[in-house]
């Protein structure tokens, strides 16, 4: 057993001080009672014969001191259990099989993928290949693998180990299919094995120890910025195959996973080791000690699953926790002035109004172009969002390439608004506006807020608004996805550093929700899609975005930049675009 | 006695068997679907209609309920969409979080409620007696999201006097044997754990506990006031009986009866779980996990939750029916 | 919350089933009304409490005249940011809500709502629960059996999984939230009803006028139902405190699921409550002032209705 003892200190306004047991799973609970016992004596007020309460506030002058001098002596920077407040629960350890960003997180502190982003950037860069070259017809795929890397149960990581995930992905079967389940593979790499759908990916081949080969089915060089996804980890295959990873039982209705790799033994080759996970409790991770690359700093990191955010807030004031992500728009000020780091993602989504063309008048051009010029962005940006939010142009953040600068621009112009409206000749200025009624998203923290300036914008101009409205989960994109909905709020966060992740995503193909078919959109996106020069790329993805705002199919209005908040003291988290966020370098300070 | 516990057991059988099938249908009826709540912005319909596929979901509704019944039969109420997990351990999991906060409050508000209530009758139309009354339906009229944040933010953040969330101390490890943390860290020995366990439960215990608290209040006075007008107790008063023994012999005893009728519907509903309460301090119990299963549309977490608090709920009217007969013998049980 | 009125309901529906306050003649009835009325007025909780109401009753009835702004307008949006929503001040005594509308306006329009969302489900809930309470006394027998089973089933879902399921069912509306507090209103009725109606049945006037070969019909109309209906009203006009609190605390939880009405903009206390919690740090105000509004209307039918339950109860007259 490791010397685990630490405090952390964690000076605020009413100096509350936590003391704290970092320690590895087996700490016996007789350590835990005497760390808190030595700490706990002083400036205990009514606490009968418990004299041993942990996390009780004692006087804050003496144990404060005390705390700081401890922490700076023993392991500088180095060292320290740091818990972190989730949203939720993972749903399982195994990248291959979630697409959810809270099991995403903690699987990106285990394991590694063979590329990942610039830290805070969305541009490509080494991890588990140390580099990368395409064949001239951009149809293989040549990663040089880094060397004498192993697994954390031991396993050598190679060229084998890389093809052994890769084949293990593409050959899933049954509910492993289910967009519900591998939706990064059907995303990135189409269909698999089976051939019901095409499938990108070809074959892999271990050339040697340190040489992997990635055959693709057509040339493409979106992939690669797809294998940053977290779900594309590399998996130790003898855990995989010892835990039964893919083993799925239960009736053919009614399906349910029953290996336990991803829940007791998810093994990869991240910075962080799997301790333990009591769901609804905490899932404990603790420092690679025979990490290859910089080793973590902090020693333990716990997640603990907090689903209400305000209660994540007050966990986090009080102590409880030391991070968390999401913060609200409305807490960021608060917390920057109690100490706090608030850290903000570079903007990497968008909020926009949907128009369903399907549904008149919205099929009528001058009625949408009314509308985009009817809606105060600007102002209802200025009102509800952090700072660092802006005004949207286009379906896509400006920091992605494929970003155009000569888009057609709505500016806020009630009076073109109804003369353009007086021009259409439509009489019928109904619009049934659809928001969400109870969900907070990145791009869209207050959905009712966001309805009510937009509605009021749409009436100045003499639009007739009727309210609809549902639960986000409980109808709302039913209602929206299945053409339902005649206008409504919806936005998109990019899952990795593509311009298909965006504007391919909502117009390569003819969709229900938009409700309009227009070849020239979708054989323009879908040219640059399956073009493998840069390039040529970035200039296809900027007309294609000029195309698209010209024909106005709705009204992009935000890009956010998502906030998370930290213990006053904390160092070394860099948000990334694509909240690919590394623990290994963060420190409590 | 035992005749009649052994036949409301056995009605307990059709009782489920309508809960399962109101249920099924219910469940089925709310707007959105499992497929939409997994994949929240990337669901389109052709992925919802292939996760609907995947889980049989597209099959006709009959079909679907012998399928799922079969199981049930057999004690297996699947696995959540949602958290993969067996239904039947998150029950494990989540139910004696649940007994541990109601049991807690239910404390909280009897040992309050009652005394009050009491000593609120013992001085009617008193300074004591409005003030108490005035209180109690302050308590009443609060919404408990409201008490709870306000809780919140005097005792955790302001004061810093008590956790504001979880069940608890991240850093304090417990094996976990009943999942009651009271119970476990009596198992262990583990005082620490026991009593950070007894902090983090403070809180939600009095934001749960203020109603039923009230309630008990109000019932306690109403009762032991009609009591007190009784023939018996002014007789026995007449007699030069000692205040005392009246109150303790006379007049508790035979205003026990609404009492415990409303402690024991309180408990039901309790245990029933409070979404809201236990969302506020991310108390991880029935509450949440229905609550969160009825927004996900976790079909087989909302059925087999349900059904077990449904059999909790009636276990618990039953307890209290056999009370009465403890309490007073007048009453048969028949 | 939902479930305390609930459990509050189910005692009074069981209060009445036995035939308690039942005025035996006019005579009676008056001197019991006369009575109770007198306890009430000595007695100062009922007294504040009335006093409430009336105050309660009187925003709600002159709301466009009290409110100094329409409570719609988003006049001030600019005035809003993130991170501060201005507060109370001369020209807005409650502050701004987080829309840029006047918060005072909307309290007092909110009064409006409650009211009408208590009185409205308060009447649907008597006349369905009333006909279901007939059928049931009127008959008896194995129908009485039946129907008071299915009240009885009414009575034991919670409040809120009810309320959710009419919500999800007829979609999003001021008439969901008017149904959903209705519908728990039904059984309470139909127990009421019933009660009383049994309680005259048995009595010798009943018995004999039946002996001698009145029919049934006739005995229901003209004796049964006349002679039950006096404590159904009673008790009705008592419930419509539970009616008046549950249509803020329902629109409450209905909206913290987010299944209130779709139109945020007609003010409703209950939602203008749990739509400001994330606000709570930026702007306190907006969560205080409609919690005390419903505090505040809820305390005063609360002392007013169980002083005037305690009133009509002769068990406890000395």
């Amino acid at each position: 057993m490791r010397p685990t003892k630490k405090l952390i200190a964690l000076s605020m306004a009413a100096a509350l001080v936590v003391a704290a047991c970092g320690s590895d799973d087996k700490t016996s609970t007789a350590t835990t009672a005497a760390a808190t016992e030595e700490t706990a004596a002083p400036g205990e007020t009514t606490a009968p014969a418990e004299t041993a309460a942990p996390s009780e506030t004692t006087a804050p002058t003496e144990a404060t001191t005390e705390a700081t001098t401890e922490a700076t002596t023993e392991a500088g920077a180095s060292g320290g259990t740091f818990v972190f407040g989730a949203s939720s629960d993972p749903v399982v350890l195994d990248g291959a099989f979630v697409s959810d960003g809270e099991s995403l997180r903690v699987i990106h502190e285990i394991f590694e993928t063979l590329v990942t982003t610039q830290p805070g950037g969305t541009d490509v860069a080494p991890l588990l290949a140390d580099s990368w070259e395409p064949s001239d017809d951009a149809l293989s795929w040549t990663f040089n693998l880094h060397p004498d890397v192993t697994f954390h149960d031991g396993t050598p990581f190679n060229a084998e180990a890389v093809c052994y995930n890769f084949d293990r992905w593409y050959n899933f079967t049954g509910v492993a299919q289910s967009a519900a389940v591998s939706y990064y593979w059907s995303t990135v790499f189409g269909g698999f094995s089976d051939g019901v759908t095409p499938s990108l990916y070809e074959s892999c081949e271990a050339v040697d120890e340190t040489t992997a080969v990635i055959n693709l089915t057509a040339p493409s060089a979106a992939f690669l910025a797809g294998l940053a996804v977290p779900a594309f980890s590399i998996a130790s295959p003898t855990a995989l195959e010892e835990f039964g990873a893919d083993d799925v039982g239960g009736a053919d209705d009614a399906p349910t996973f029953d290996g336990t790799f991803g829940t007791e033994h998810p093994i990869g080759t991240g910075a962080f080791t799997f301790v333990s996970w009591e769901p609804g409790d905490k899932l404990t991770l603790a420092r690679n000690e025979e990490y290859w690359g910089d080793k973590a700093l902090l020693e333990e990191l716990i997640f603990t699953p907090i689903a209400d955010g305000p209660a994540r807030r007050t966990a986090l004031e009080t102590g409880e926790i030391q991070g968390f992500d999401g913060v609200d728009p409305a807490d960021t000020a608060a917390l920057a002035d109690g100490g706090f780091e608030v850290l903000l993602r570079p903007a990497f989504n968008v909020g926009y109004v949907g128009f369903n063309q399907a549904k008149p008048p919205l099929d009528n051009p001058q009625i949408r172009q009314a509308i985009a010029h009817a809606l105060n962005r600007e102002a209802l940006v200025t009102a509800k969002y952090p700072e660092g939010s802006e005004v949207a142009t286009q379906f896509m953040p400006p920091s992605l390439f494929g970003h155009s600068d000569t888009v057609t621009e709505y500016a806020y112009d009630p009076e073109l608004a109804k003369s353009l409206i007086a021009e259409s000749g439509v009489t019928d200025l109904t619009l049934e506006f659809y928001y969400p009624s109870e969900v907070s998203r990145p791009y869209m923290p207050d959905p009712t807020a966001n309805f009510e300036a937009f509605k009021a914008d749409l009436e100045a101009v003499g639009f007739t608004v009727v309210p609809k409205t549902a639960p986000w989960r409980g109808g709302y994109l039913d209602d929206v996805n299945s053409g339902n909905a005649q206008m409504y709020l919806l936005g998109w966060t990019g899952d990795y550093g593509d311009p298909d992740n965006f504007v391919g995503v909502f117009f390569r193909t003819p969709q229900p929700a938009w409700g309009f078919d227009n070849p020239e959109i979708f054989d323009a996106l879908t040219v640059a899609r399956d073009t493998a020069d840069a390039a040529e790329r970035t200039s296809l993805y900027e007309e294609a975005n000029n195309l698209i705002m010209d024909f106005l199919p709705g009204v992009p209005y935000v890009h956010t930049q998502p906030a998370l908040a930290f213990a006053p003291g904390v160092t070394g988290y860099v948000p990334s675009p694509v909240s690919l966020e590394s623990f290994a370098g963060v420190s409590l300070g | 006695m035992i005749r009649f516990i052994v036949r409301r057991l056995l009605l307990l059988i059709p009782i489920l068997f309508g809960i399962s099938i109101l249920l099924f249908i219910w469940v089925r009826a709310l707007p959105g679907g499992p497929a939409t709540a997994l994949l929240g912005e990337r669901s389109n319909p052709e992925r919802i209609a292939e996760i609907n596929k995947t889980y049989g979901f597209d099959k006709p509704l009959l079909t679907q309920y012998f399928t799922y019944m079969s199981k049930v039969i057999r004690l297996d109420f699947g696995q959540s969409i949602q958290l993969r997990r067996d239904v039947s351990d998150e029950i494990f999991r989540r139910f004696p979080a649940t007994v541990e906060l109601a049991g807690a409050a239910m404390i909280f508000a009897v040992g309050i409620g009652v005394p009050l209530g009491f000593m609120s009758a013992k001085r009617e139309r008193t300074v004591f007696d409005y003030g108490s009354v005035a209180a109690t339906l302050i308590g009443v009229s609060i919404p408990v999201f409201f008490l709870a944040q306000i809780l919140k933010y005097v005792f955790s953040l302001q004061f810093s006097l008590l956790p504001s969330t979880r069940r608890l101390d991240v850093k304090i490890d417990l094996e976990k044997v009943t999942n009651l943390n009271l119970v476990d860290s009596l198992l262990a020995w583990n005082g620490a754990a026991f009593w950070d366990s007894i902090r983090h439960l403070i809180l939600p215990a009095i934001a749960l506990g203020t109603i039923p608290l009230a309630i008990i209040a109000r019932i306690t006075r109403a009762s032991v006031l009609e009591t007190l007008n009784d023939d018996y107790v002014r007789t026995a008063r007449a007699k030069g009986l000692r205040t005392s023994t009246v109150n303790r012999v006379h007049v508790l005893r035979n205003s026990l009866l609404p009492i415990v009728t409303v402690i024991g519907l309180q408990t039901g509903l309790l245990l029933s779980g409070a979404v809201l309460t236990e969302t506020v301090f991310a108390w991880d119990g029935m509450g949440s996990l229905i609550g969160n299963a009825v927004i996900g549309k976790d079909y087989p977490v909302i059925q087999g939750g349900v059904m077990f608090l449904a059999v909790v709920f009636v276990l618990v009217n039953l307890f209290v029916d056999v009370m009465y007969a403890v309490i007073d013998p007048r009453i048969r049980v028949s | 919350m939902r479930l305390l009125t609930r459990a509050s309901s189910k005692e009074l529906a069981d209060s009445a089933a036995d035939p308690g306050p039942n005025p035996r003649d006019d005579k009676a009835a008056n001197s019991l009304g006369r009575e109770a009325w007198r306890r009430i007025i000595h007695n100062p909780l009922a007294v504040v409490g009335g006093v409430i109401i009336i105050v309660f009753v009187l925003v709600a009835i002159f709301a466009p005249w009290l409110a100094p702004y329409d409570p719609r307008a988003n006049t001030w949006f600019d005035q809003i940011r993130p991170t501060s929503i201005p507060g109370p001040s001369s020209e807005h005594w409650f502050g701004l809500d987080a829309g840029g509308r006047d918060e005072l306006s909307r309290i007092i329009y909110g009064a409006r709502a409650s009211l009408m969302i208590g009185v409205l489900s308060l009447t649907i809930g008597a006349i369905v629960g009333g006909i279901i309470g007939l059928i049931a006394g009127a008959f008896g027998g194995w129908i009485d059996g039946l129907v008071m089973r299915i009240t009885d089933i009414m009575l034991a879902v919670p409040g809120l999984l009810l309320a959710l399921s009419v919500a999800a069912v007829i979609g999003q509306s001021q008439t969901a939230i008017i149904i959903a507090v209705a519908v728990p209103n039904v059984p309470l009725f139909a127990r009421l009803l019933r009660g009383s109606m049994l309680g005259e049945r048995q009595k010798d006037y009943v018995t004999s006028a039946y002996s001698v070969g009145v029919s049934r019909r006739v005995l229901v109309r003209r004796h049964i139902l006349p002679n039950s209906v006096a404590p159904m009203l009673v008790q009705g006009s008592l419930a419509l405190s539970t009616a008046v609190i549950d249509a803020a605390i329902d629109a409450a939880a209905l909206s913290f699921l987010g299944l209130g009405s779709a139109d945020p903009g007609v003010p409703e206390w209950g939602r203008m409550l749990t739509d400001t919690t994330r606000l709570l740090n930026v702007a306190p105000h907006l969560a205080f002032f409609p919690g005390m509004a419903i505090l505040i209307t809820a305390l005063g039918f609360n002392l007013f209705g169980e002083a005037a339950r305690e009133a009509l109860d002769p068990k406890l007259r000395r």
